[in-house]
């Protein structure tokens, strides 16, 4: 969801760029035009639902992210901090208030509309429904909200997925309605759910092309650029469509010829450890966090984060014959939405399945919904695969805890552990 | 006739209660009848009159307090993550939940979720179930909704009993329930008009032990306070009347409660333990049971953090509402550190707090906070102030 | 003669090893980490090279002379190094009076500062003489600061010269002294140090042998906080939780669970039966549990680092304390204290409390196995090893726990073992 840092110079990377570019436009021009637009959240998204009715959806952990990237989380979170906003809390949150409250600048330098509805999400993560509660107060604007209850049992079981079904044909439905003064087209729904499923097909096969060796892609760092589109406006896109096309006529390239992802330290085809990365990354070193892999040639072969918008390498797909049940289960499986056996047993699944030697938590102080609980997986993967994985702590847009020499430390330290345990002392 | 229990009594038994991490009330319950099973819960929510129907006692986890060392529990959590759950984990890495058949996780935070998944891994055996509780508060969806999962609740702890309640066995629990939410709020209430007679000290420890001991037991407690603090008042002090808020999950040590009446304060209304007085009115015991019960928590819930507020202007307008029923002169928002709801919420309540001019003060705490410097001081300059220039 | 050497920069001190080609210890040094790790490792390697000598030396020697003439060569040298380290201090010290005492000061000053200057040497002279001298720190700033004080506070006052300025300008200039890589050069010393001995024929030749063994060092592995500073190629740095994992391995080869405090972190680290690392766990960003933490509390309590595990063991009853954050440490000591709670007391539950830190770390790294080694700056705080071993067992039943006097060394140890096995590759 990175998509505006300059690492990659595929053809993918330029025309994603585009995408992007052209959305925050619209995006700009909207008051002008008299488009709509919805905030909603990355996890459970409903974008082919929103963008049917001819809305535009604005994704404030996108910017929150984007913020972090450009530099710029250190003041929101501080501007946030003084209007009472505890140093404990979401930084996401509160780095996206004080963008709002610093004029609403997106990440491409044009401001962004207010919203006409702030439909809210509420797919594994708690904190999203403070944060638009907190959104309302600056915004005259109704919230629909759709609570998407959590896999406690392993399962989105059929009485949960009938409540989602039932609150978007009772609630969200008609609040697009209204706010778009359009009639909901079920036919129009059906053909974007069909495009989501084409798009992510190559998605999976970008994703999974990663069981090779040496890997293709990084599927952490690498990945976040790859998930961007797809987890935010552009789902059910004929653009969207044509960008993971792309994205795979690239990676099948790289595989033919044996190659690796391009990293910030160039190419990596020698690949010495093959990773596993549970957790969000950093984003305000995101760049030096990347080069504490790469220089020690070390690829993500798979990473739990890609799953968030939604898990799809376990075969769920969109599916345009049963247009509210399929986005039921889209929310259902979004990984934030898996309790923790689940997760562990995903880890361990892609440990065996990608061939990894290692993996790897990375901790972050903002998501409660991620971090509580790691060490309790760290633990039971650990149990489960014998091997021993690392445990570094960050954050997602505070740089205030995100200490460079800390987690080097760490990192260096875990991958001559996989060295030393390998050749079996010396 | 045996002479009825004075207030010293009463408290003296909550208190041995509240500082029981054995849970002692409870193991002798279960000692009485081999058939007997408990089913913890965590806060905020959950549905005790379920459990109860299926004949079990629904016992309260409320993590350890100040008087728990962490020994094992540290190693499960990060230190950015609240209290709550390392000496809730350590309470069940000793052993000392070992006499429940099951638990139950409602959706507070995140870290309550998670805290299910930790309970699945580390005792599989167990009954764990995550609560999902409607946050849409309208019976058509919400209700409906909630309706089932009550359903789901009472086939699987039904399941676990060894019998499943029928309808009338379930209004008689949920009668039961009606008469012990009408007398917390009857307490509530005699506190509010008359804080001199109830300190929140002797109310919060008479609640803690209802958590843990049978409703019926607690009731006849609590009842019995009312009538001794009725002939046994104590002196009306010159207090100011504060509302605490933000302490309805990982619960503060009691010397904190103690600091804030001391330094000059009567607490007149707060958060702590709002599950128990989750839903306002009776739920009726006619007709459908779960139908009813799922209809009073949807249409009659309490508004408090771990619920969507639906309403635009109710987080602003709450603080406003809470101090104008209560007679109350100001707000000390007092919350967890980490605890996301509390945390997240308070900047909304203050503004709306402050727009009304009512004067309020904040600070974090932790169930097992060792000093009270700080807060004696902020909170007896805030009565200080209040008294020297008024309220709102 | 081959030798391989490892160094280990930690955040207070950095440590220096020489093994010879057997895996023997050879020499070792210690420095304090100051602000230049360069310095620092160049600076604990020469002495490491001293004392490496010193051990050539005490081969040598030893059978010719016998232990006691070894010994008073040691101290001989040990003297001429800091007369030459005191000569030093004092021509920095006699260079600030010039340039910052006031005018109509600077006479008086600078007598006294002589004065001051010979009357320690006169005591190093007379520490020297005493046959029976007790040991004292290594390191020239604690050997020598605290006769400074005492005698400026002696002589500054009567002498118009007041005792903070000599104070001030003793702390100015320590810090330069110590920062400047003296000759510590065993042959730049030896030769005096032998005078003073009157040059004793059985040690000269013994001297000479060692001086003239070449000591090549085929490889140097840097480890610890500060080794990406080292100029060293990347194959020639190791993790410290490598180097620590193999430098307890070679102490107690039974070891299977290693437990470092330090100033700056805790590890918690699962060695096999090679000494080969199996999983690790640090800790988190928090200070609390660290060696700082106990630093935050001396300062607090206006005692020093030292001080407190002795005090703590005095404890007659332990105060539970709650925060081991280390930004409320200070409020709830105050606390406790202002409630009447014996110093010694709340010392035993601050104690507590750093360890249950490492017990947490120690878990999430899969526990604690037989053998047990405790490693770092904390393992030399008695209370704190008195509540280790009490926990320890409480959790986990009966464990041999190891702790070696060196143990400051383990992972300068690892790493130097690491460098010989990269010399032999």
């Amino acid at each position: 969801m990175a998509e505006n840092i300059d690492v990659q110079k595929d053809h993918s990377m330029v025309l994603q760029k585009q995408m992007i570019a052209e959305h925050y436009q619209r995006l700009a021009d909207a008051p002008k035009t008299g488009d709509k637009v919805v905030y909603t959240f990355v996890p459970g998204n409903l974008t082919e639902l929103i963008r049917s009715f001819g809305a535009l959806p604005v994704l404030p952990e996108i910017n929150a992210l984007q913020s972090g990237m450009r530099g710029k989380s250190r003041d929101y979170i501080a501007e946030a901090e003084r209007r009472g906003h505890s140093e404990d809390v979401c930084t996401y949150v509160k780095c996206d208030l004080g963008m709002v409250k610093g004029g609403n600048i997106g990440p491409t330098g044009l401001p962004l509309p207010k919203p006409d509805l702030l439909l809210l999400s509420y797919t594994g993560c708690y904190t999203f429904m403070k944060w638009f509660e907190l959104l309302r107060e600056e915004y005259d604007c109704p919230t629909v909200f759709l609570q998407i209850p959590y896999q406690g049992a392993g399962e989105l079981e059929p009485e949960h997925r009938k409540y989602v079904v039932d609150q978007i044909k009772e609630k969200v439905i008609p609040a697009l309605e209204q706010v778009t003064g359009r009639k909901y087209d079920e036919d129009g729904l059906r053909r974007r759910l069909g495009l989501a499923a084409q798009a992510e097909d190559d998605l999976v096969a970008v994703l999974q092309s990663a069981k090779q060796k040496p890997s293709p892609i990084d599927a952490y760092f690498g990945g976040v650029y790859y998930i961007g589109p797809i987890f935010s406006a552009f789902r059910g896109t004929e653009e969207g469509v044509a960008y993971y096309r792309e994205l795979r006529k690239e990676v099948e390239a790289r595989t033919a010829q044996k190659r690796g992802p391009i990293t910030p330290d160039g190419p990596l085809d020698d690949q010495r450890y093959r990773l596993v990365v549970e957790g969000p990354p950093n984003w305000t070193h995101f760049r030096d966090f990347w080069r504490m892999f790469s220089s020690w040639q070390a690829v993500v072969v798979a990473s739990t984060y890609t799953k968030v918008g939604g898990t799809y390498d376990f075969g769920f797909r969109h599916d345009e014959q049963d247009p509210l049940g399929t986005m039921a289960d889209y929310c259902g499986g979004c990984y934030t939405n898996l309790n923790l056996p689940s997760r562990v047993d995903m880890l361990c699944n892609y440990i065996e399945e990608y061939g990894a030697n290692g993996f790897l938590i990375n901790s972050v102080k903002s998501c409660n919904s991620f971090s509580a609980g790691q060490l309790m997986m760290l633990r039971e993967v650990e149990k489960r695969t014998g091997i021993p994985g690392a445990f570094i702590e960050s954050d997602l847009v505070d740089p205030r805890y995100f200490s460079p020499a800390n987690i080097k430390n760490r990192l260096e330290s875990y991958l001559q552990m996989i060295d030393a345990r390998a050749q079996g002392g010396n | 006739m045996e002479a009825p229990l004075t207030r010293e009594e009463i408290v003296a038994w909550a208190r041995e209660c509240y500082e029981d991490l054995e849970f002692s009330a409870a193991r002798k319950w279960l000692a009485q009848d081999p058939a007997r099973k408990a089913i913890g819960f965590l806060p905020v929510y959950a549905p005790r009159e379920l459990i109860h129907a299926c004949g079990m006692l629904p016992v309260g986890i409320y993590g350890g307090g100040d008087q728990l060392e962490i020994i094992r529990g540290d190693a499960f959590y990060q230190s950015y993550i609240c209290h709550l759950p390392r000496s809730v984990v350590e309470l069940g890495q000793t052993g000392r939940l070992d006499f429940l058949s099951g638990v139950l996780f409602p959706s507070t935070c995140d870290v309550i979720r998670n805290l299910s998944g930790i309970w699945q891994l580390l005792s599989p055996e167990l009954y764990v179930r995550y609560v999902d509780v409607p946050q849409i508060r309208d019976v058509e969806t919400g209700g409906k909704f909630w309706r089932r999962e009550l359903q789901t609740l009472v086939d699987d702890l039904g399941r676990v009993a060894g019998k499943t309640p029928n309808d009338a066995v379930l209004r008689q629990s949920i009668a039961l329930y009606n008469d012990v939410r009408a007398t917390i709020s009857a307490l509530y209430r005699i506190r509010c008009d008359e804080p001199w007679r109830i300190p929140t000290e002797e109310l919060y420890l008479l609640l803690r032990a209802g958590e843990v001991v049978p409703p019926e037991e607690f009731l006849q407690r609590a009842k019995a306070y009312i009538e001794a603090t009725a002939s046994d008042p104590l002196p009306k002090k010159d207090r100011v009347r504060v509302i605490v808020v933000g302490a309805f999950c990982e619960q503060p040590p009691l010397g904190l409660i103690k600091t804030i009446e001391r330094s000059g304060c009567y607490i007149v209304d707060d958060d702590l333990l709002v599950g128990n007085r989750m839903i306002t009115q009776p739920v009726a015991t006619d007709g459908d049971p779960l139908t009813h019960l799922a209809n009073a928590f949807v249409e009659h819930g309490e508004r408090t953090s771990v619920l969507y507020e639906e309403r635009p202007e109710g987080k602003r307008t709450l603080m406003k509402e809470r101090i104008d029923a209560a007679k109350a002169d100001g707000i000390i928002f007092a919350a967890p550190s980490f605890c996301d709801p509390a945390l997240l919420d308070r900047p909304m309540l203050r503004a709306g707090a402050e727009a009304e001019g009512i004067p309020c003060i904040a600070f974090q705490y932790a169930e097992n906070t060792g000093q009270f410097q700080q807060f004696r001081e902020q909170t007896g300059t805030f009565s200080d102030s209040i008294k020297l220039w008024g309220g709102q | 003669m081959q030798c391989t050497v490892g160094i280990d920069l930690g955040s207070t001190t950095t440590k220096a090893v020489i093994l010879d080609e057997n895996c023997n210890v050879l020499g070792r040094g210690i420095t304090n980490s100051r602000s230049n790790y360069d310095l620092a490792a160049k600076i604990a390697a020469e002495e490491a090279r001293t004392t490496a000598r010193f051990a050539l030396l005490r081969k040598a020697v030893e059978q010719a002379a016998g232990e006691a003439v070894l010994e008073r060569l040691l101290r001989s040298f040990r003297l001429s190094q800091t007369l030459a380290q005191l000569k030093r201090l004092e021509a920095i010290i006699a260079r600030e009076a010039e340039r910052s005492v006031a005018d109509k000061l600077k006479k008086p000053a600078l007598t006294v500062i002589e004065t001051l200057f010979r009357r320690i040497e006169d005591e190093e002279h007379s520490w020297f003489a005493q046959d029976d001298a007790s040991p004292r720190s290594d390191f020239f700033r604690d050997a020598v600061g605290s006769s400074y004080m005492r005698i400026a506070e002696e002589i500054g006052d009567p002498n118009g010269v007041s005792f903070d300025l000599l104070v001030g300008l003793y702390d100015k200039c320590i810090i330069r002294v110590e920062n400047e890589p003296l000759e510590l050069g065993f042959r730049d010393h030896i030769g005096s140090a032998l005078e003073r001995l009157g040059n004793p024929s059985e040690v000269v030749k013994g001297v000479e042998n060692a001086v003239n063994i070449e000591l090549k060092e085929v490889c140097t592995v840097g480890t610890g906080y500060g080794r990406a500073r080292l100029p060293f190629p990347k194959e020639w740095i190791r993790s410290e939780i490598l180097c620590h994992g193999l430098g307890a391995h070679a102490m107690f080869p039974q070891t299977r669970t290693v437990l470092d405090i330090g100033g700056q972190d805790t590890k918690a680290i699962q060695v096999d039966h090679r000494g080969i690392v199996t999983s690790f766990q640090m800790n988190d960003r928090c200070a609390a549990g660290c060696g700082r933490y106990l630093g935050y509390i001396a300062d607090e309590m206006n005692i020093g680092l030292h001080e407190l595990g002795p005090l703590a063991e005095q404890a007659t009853r332990q105060v539970k304390i709650n925060s081991t954050c280390t930004v409320f440490a200070g409020a709830e000591l105050r606390e406790r204290l202002s409630l009447g709670e014996r110093r010694e007391d709340i010392l035993a539950g601050l104690h507590r409390a750093i360890i249950l830190r490492a017990m947490s770390l120690l878990a999430r790294s899969g526990g604690i196995d037989d053998e047990f080694t405790f490693t770092g700056g904390v393992a030399r705080n008695p209370a704190a090893v008195t509540a280790l071993r009490k926990l320890v067992e409480e959790n986990y039943g009966e464990r041999k726990l190891n702790i070696s006097p060196d143990s400051i060394y383990t992972g300068a140890l690892g790493g130097a073992l690491f460098a010989h096995r990269e010399a032999a590759a």
